[in-house]
């Protein structure tokens, strides 16, 4: 990889760190009250984040569009068969969201915030991660 | 003009911007937006004991995705630094009401005081919040195969059933500790 494309890659992050910190997605009042049903914050930006996704992905596929280096853009599909790796371990990841009210995604924009305990679950995380690794041929898939 | 960095952003307003990481990763180099990989990728830059599910090489899969993710990083110190709303968040008042309730004092950053600061290690709470918290996030998202933005943005934008089963899994977890168990762990 370039040198440019590494510059590319950091601003779309930057972008998408930016904009959880500025939606409050970050925020483990956020997640507390979207699971309490109390507001509809949440629910509008994942709602429109999906509306929008799907549409692009519709234009880009239909179009047969290539990427930026002119290769053919495939989406690798899930197998949707295995349904108890994504009940349970999507049952998993939800006690685990609601429990530290973040995602991967806002633990690290919350790191950058100045929040430093967030090394802690973020440490958490890895280890979670591991030990995944490690038992993955005794869990159910 | 510089006000709009500092206040926080409307569901509309954010919603789309995030929707649109899905085309500009495939357009960019043909990837897909997911933010727990990074995960793997670091326990495959190390992994102890040669397992085999990070036996694979994490440069060329991950590289641009570790940089995406120190860009979250530098994107929460500006959104949440830099240019950090000084209000408190616009919160409903029955979700105040509700975690007052359950003993939560400080309302006024991004997250509780009372659970997210190094003092709150030594207690049991606090403790369970950070360490449990992070790690079921980081063993159900790799079980699951992905996170929320794996899953929930990534993969219902390419309608996949697989991600539709694993934000429905998303949601009986969080809806179970949210009203069954935090009280107990707040308690």
């Amino acid at each position: 990889m370039k040198f440019t494309e590494y510059l590319k890659y950091l601003l779309i992050g930057t972008g998408f760190g930016f904009v959880l910190m500025k939606s409050e997605v970050v925020s483990w009042f956020r997640i507390q009250e979207m699971f309490r049903f109390d507001a509809f914050h949440m629910y509008g930006i994942i709602g429109l984040a999906v509306i929008v996704g799907i549409i692009s992905v519709q234009i880009i596929k239909r179009n047969n569009m290539k990427d930026a280096q002119g290769n053919p853009i495939s989406i690798p599909p899930k197998d949707p068969s295995q349904v108890k790796r994504y009940l349970i371990g999507g049952s998993m990841f939800g006690l685990g969201w609601a429990l530290l009210g973040a995602c991967p995604g806002p633990m690290f924009a919350l790191l950058g915030s100045g929040l430093t305990i967030m090394l802690i679950p973020i440490g958490a995380a890895l280890v979670g991660t591991y030990t995944y690794g490690v038992l993955r041929d005794k869990l159910p898939h | 003009m510089l006000d709009l960095l500092y206040q926080p952003w409307p569901w509309y307003i954010a919603g789309p911007i995030i929707g649109l990481t899905v085309p500009l990763l495939l357009l960019m180099g043909g990837k897909m937006f997911g933010v727990s990989a990074n995960l793997r990728h670091a326990c495959a830059a190390c992994n102890f004991g040669n397992v085999e599910f990070f036996n694979y090489d994490w440069k060329t899969a991950g590289k641009w995705n570790i940089t995406f993710l120190v860009g979250s990083v530098l994107g929460g110190f500006l959104g949440g630094y830099v240019f950090a709303n000084p209000e408190p968040i616009a919160l409903a008042q029955s979700t105040i009401t509700d975690l007052q309730a359950l003993g939560i004092q400080d309302f006024n950053g991004l997250v509780p005081d009372d659970l997210f600061s190094w003092g709150s290690l030594g207690s049991a709470a606090g403790l369970t919040v950070l360490v449990l918290g992070g790690f079921l996030v980081g063993f159900g998202a790799r079980y699951a195969g992905g996170c929320t933005s794996g899953h929930a943005i990534s993969g219902l934008s390419d309608l996949q059933l697989a991600s539709l089963i694993a934000v429905i899994g998303f949601f009986i977890g969080g809806l179970l500790m949210t009203w069954f168990i935090y009280p107990i762990i707040l308690g």
